[in-house]
């Protein structure tokens, strides 16, 4: 057989460039950012988005780990970032007493929320990752609206006594000096705001390289044979539910920590707040940035939550435009042609440049 | 059987005894006994829809037999999985060819050594030192496993951009790599033209002289199957028409029967 590289596409070493360029990337952008917050020339409304767009970068992360790499379909991620969010700001008042320092009670309370969140993922893939098919797709769809409406009815607040917790409002009485945690469907009110861009920028890295380093590893490898042809992944020995377990509740657990860092960022927050619509959102940024590429879903995570808020001087128009970028980007991205004709374009650079 | 008196001391690596299965109203295999012994390349060949890649799929526990029992390695294989059927040492390869596509070659069969160099994910994420000693070995007996298949300098080529007769190579690649007893190769020679059958012969002469396993293989090219199996049972409606050498195979009135009619 003669060796014809130029019809085959050299795989591996794109993958490798793939994982150094995201945190290469993340790191210019943070530092790009820090020199325009330093110097003044950042508006106070970039300034109050840099925290959520680390928050739906890692949640995104992580949804790719679920839907690329491992290709089960889940719509519940805003259901996990819920977890993490309520159980960080309840863990982050509990030790506002004990541990004054800002940034180790949220570092506390991002693993918390991490924890919890993934708690909640094994519970919903015991059952579901058995099965063939798009049951884990409802089921967190179910998920989050499940969970959505149990912290729209839960009570709980912290006085002298202790920890208390009701789903019923009337019943719910605290010691004077009490404080409450989480106000039914006002959600949680008076949180001490801890994130910041910093922290929020490390969870980011902390991210890349859970997944990264999870892709090529022996697991990495099981989640991806598994999704490539289930029946051969078992026949070579590859446990099938364990193996989308490990990536459906590493999913959960960046959604958690995420979600965690989410609820410090303000002073108060909804249920609401983490819908279907959220759960679609990150989807949308998962698939627009491109089914396993974390690079991508780092830029389009970015660019699709600035872009509502550039076009804000368009007014009405402004969810129009929103839709029509996407309508282009996705016909963009998926036209063989034009892929072929940038390709070609690097291909010459790369040649010219040597 | 009278072929293989000479084995009889030596206990099989595989025994199947009065193996069926019915689906539905349907009976797929009835009734079959075959034995495979350790270093033993073994052809089953049958008429299309005699029940070879059922027996195959009974074999992997695929499907559940209705009757009868397998012994593999002395012990009995009811109420094992998949998994446990590929970690006890049978390993095999699909009729239709399924690679994990969008994995380059050498990840195919980096996967299977997934049960035989195992460590845990935590090790991964944390890149301990573990990870680093077992990913090297698992690359080096990897590259090795592709040097044998003559698919080394294909090893960073995505599986699915592949041609066809190294696609089939790279099964029985990752096949090796789950270090199995005995190899089970659903139509090897499929879609190959006769040059690259003939390397294929050679290469699973190889292999079982290599590993020290048992081949048991379906195939419906005649030269492959009289050239390399030193037993043969013939498969027919599910039924075990025949077995023998291929010498007796080829001149059984039975088998020519049912391949070419009354």
């Amino acid at each position: 057989m003669k060796e014809k590289s130029s019809i085959f596409s050299r795989f591996g070493d794109k993958q490798h460039r793939g994982r150094l360029m995201s945190f290469v990337l993340v790191i210019i952008a943070y530092i790009a950012v820090e020199v325009l917050v330093k110097t003044g020339n950042l508006g106070s409304m970039f300034s109050s988005l840099l925290v959520p767009i680390t928050c739906y970068v890692v949640a995104a992360i992580g949804l790719n780990l679920n839907v690329g790499i491992s290709g089960e379909l889940n719509l519940g991620q805003a259901g996990f970032m819920s977890v993490g969010a309520f159980c960080g700001i309840c863990v982050s008042g509990i030790l506002a007493g004990s541990v004054t320092a800002g940034i180790p009670r949220l570092i506390i309370a991002i693993i918390c929320g991490a924890v919890l969140a993934a708690v909640f993922g094994f519970l919903i893939g015991i059952p579901v990752l058995k099965l063939q098919g798009d049951y884990l797709a409802i089921v967190t769809l179910a998920f989050g609206q499940i969970i959505k409406s149990i912290f729209m009815n839960a009570y709980i607040g912290i006085d002298t006594d202790g920890l208390h917790f009701s789903f019923v409002e009337s019943t719910f009485k605290l010691q004077p000096g009490g404080k409450m945690l989480l106000n039914g469907p006002m959600g949680a009110t008076g949180t001490q705001k801890i994130a910041n861009f910093t922290i929020g920028t490390i969870l980011v890295i902390v991210a890349l390289f859970v997944v990264y380093n999870l892709m090529f590893s022996r697991s990495g490898r099981a989640i991806m044979a598994a999704r490539d042809n289930r029946i051969a992944a078992e026949s070579v020995g590859i446990p099938i539910s364990r193996t989308k377990m490990l990536a459906f509740v590493t999913s959960a657990a960046l959604a958690g920590a995420a979600g965690a860092l989410y609820g410090l960022n303000y002073s108060t927050l909804v249920p609401n707040k983490f819908d279907f619509n959220t759960s679609i959102l990150i989807l949308v940024y998962v698939v627009l940035g491109g089914l396993g590429n974390m690079t991508g879903t780092i830029i389009s995570t970015v660019v699709l939550i600035l872009l509502p808020e550039l076009l804000r001087s368009l007014q009405d128009y402004r969810m129009l435009i929103y839709a029509v970028v996407l309508i282009v980007i996705m016909l963009v991205t998926n036209n063989e042609w034009l892929m072929t004709k940038w390709k070609s374009l690097f291909a010459g650079k790369a040649k010219g440049g040597a | 059987m009278a072929d293989n008196t000479d084995k009889s001391v030596k206990a099989p690596v595989l025994d199947v005894q009065e193996l069926g299965i019915d689906f539905g109203g349907l009976t797929a295999v009835n009734d079959l006994n075959m034995q495979v012994y350790d270093g033993e390349i073994v052809g089953l060949i049958g008429p299309n829809g005699a029940g070879k890649t059922t027996v195959f799929n009974l074999l992997t526990k695929v499907y559940k037999p209705t009757r009868g029992k397998i012994y593999f390695d002395g012990k009995d294989t009811a109420g094992k999985s998949v998994v446990d059927i590929n970690k006890a040492g049978i390993a095999r390869t699909f009729q239709n060819i399924r690679l994990f596509g969008n994995l380059t070659v050498l990840d195919n069969v980096k996967t299977g050594f997934h049960n035989v160099i195992p460590y845990s994910p935590i090790t991964a994420i944390l890149r301990l030192p573990k990870y680093f000693s077992s990913e090297k070995e698992i690359n080096e007996k990897a590259m090795d496993l592709l040097k044998i298949m003559e698919l080394d300098k294909y090893a960073d080529y995505k599986a699915s951009n592949l041609p066809y007769g190294a696609q089939r190579r790279l099964e029985i690649a990752r096949a090796l790599a789950t270090n199995p007893k005995l190899l089970l190769l659903d139509e090897p020679a499929a879609g190959m033209n006769p040059q690259e059958t003939a390397e294929l012969m050679d290469m699973i002469r190889f292999v079982r002289d290599h590993f020290k396993i048992a081949v048991l293989l379906i195939e419906h090219d005649m030269k492959l199957v009289m050239g390399i199996c030193e037993r043969i049972t013939v498969l027919n409606y599910g039924m075990m028409l025949a077995q023998g050498t291929p010498e007796e195979i080829q001149s059984n009135p039975e088998v020519i029967k049912a391949y070419l009619g009354d």
